[in-house]
């Protein structure tokens, strides 16, 4: 995956798949420790000791369909490839964290990319999980709450209304133009 | 602002087409969003299937998102699926085909079949 936001993106489905309700994605740019930080936590059914081990395992899924599980095992070697690594932490019945670090000035970090379309695209996609997003670098920082949001649309749009994307994505990239860097 | 000024104009289209389409089934596209369908471009093609209906006005169609089915070399792949119509499934759905579908298929209702890999 050419960007990090794609990453992101399917981290989160991971979380969708486990029953969250609340998904927080948290990112953070500290240009001074040259330290990217991204943090997906989910509120979800959470993975089982025994299991935790297994899910970095490329050769590992829970799925019946196939016998592969690439996701968490590509996030973490791109984390590794820019001198970073990844962290699962897990309750089952409490939820999910996932954390990945990167040097931001290494020549082989992927850029963060679109995050305004892969968080767009997850709130109009799924009204009933509630995705809290943080951004920081320094002292700027842009936050979004899909639940503001879909409150102030009221009850005459309906929050998957597709219209809604593209006006979501303009909005969540206005707000991370003075913060995104990395 | 502009963000309000358009949900303003997408506030009034969806009263409008309320009162056109009320007690109807809505029609369902499903988007394949698992590391495979991602890595080969879901992204792109979902975003421009919100926008090809987003710009015909077309907002009573739900699309949604789903994990690997198991045809990861078919990626991306997308469900349309038609109130009283057998599910159609479209492989390699490149943002370009993805336009298309909506057009002849959310449109017209004509199935492009040279992109279906499976209907049930």
């Amino acid at each position: 995956m050419r960007e990090l936001s794609l990453h992101i993106l399917d981290i989160v489905q991971n979380s969708i798949a486990a029953g969250a309700r609340t998904v927080d994605v948290a990112i953070s740019e500290d240009e001074a420790a040259d330290l990217l930080t991204i943090e997906v936590a989910d509120d979800g059914a959470g993975i089982p000791r025994d299991i935790l081990e297994s899910v970095l395992d490329p050769f590992y899924t829970s799925r019946t369909t196939r016998k592969v599980g690439l996701g968490l095992p590509l996030f973490r070697e791109a984390a590794r490839a820019a001198g970073g690594d990844l962290s699962i932490e897990s309750v089952p019945g409490r939820g999910t964290t996932v954390r990945a670090t990167f040097r931001m000035s290494h020549i082989d970090r992927a850029p963060l990319g679109d995050m305004a379309e892969t968080l767009a695209l997850l709130v109009v996609c799924n009204p009933d999980v509630r995705f809290r997003y943080m951004h920081w670098r320094g002292h700027a920082a842009f936050s979004l709450d899909s639940d503001e949001f879909r409150r102030g649309l009221g009850d005459d749009i309906a929050p998957t209304n597709p219209a809604l994307a593209g006006v979501l994505r303009d909005v969540i990239r206005e707000g991370l133009a003075p913060v995104q860097r990395a | 602002m502009k963000t309000v000024e358009e949900l303003d104009r997408i506030r009034k289209q969806a009263q409008a087409m309320t009162r056109l389409r009320e007690g109807k089934e809505t029609t369902r596209i499903v988007v394949g969003m698992g590391t495979c369908g991602i890595a080969a471009g879901a992204r792109e093609t979902l975003s421009a299937i919100m926008d090809e209906l987003a710009k015909r006005n077309i907002q009573d169609v739900v699309v949604t998102q789903t994990g690997c089915v198991g045809l990861c070399e078919q990626e991306p792949i997308v469900d349309v699926i038609r109130p009283g119509s057998a599910r159609v499934t479209y492989g390699k759905v490149t943002k370009e085909k993805a336009r298309q579908i909506v057009a002849n298929h959310i449109v017209n209702g004509q199935v492009v079949g040279e992109w279906v890999i499976a209907s049930a």
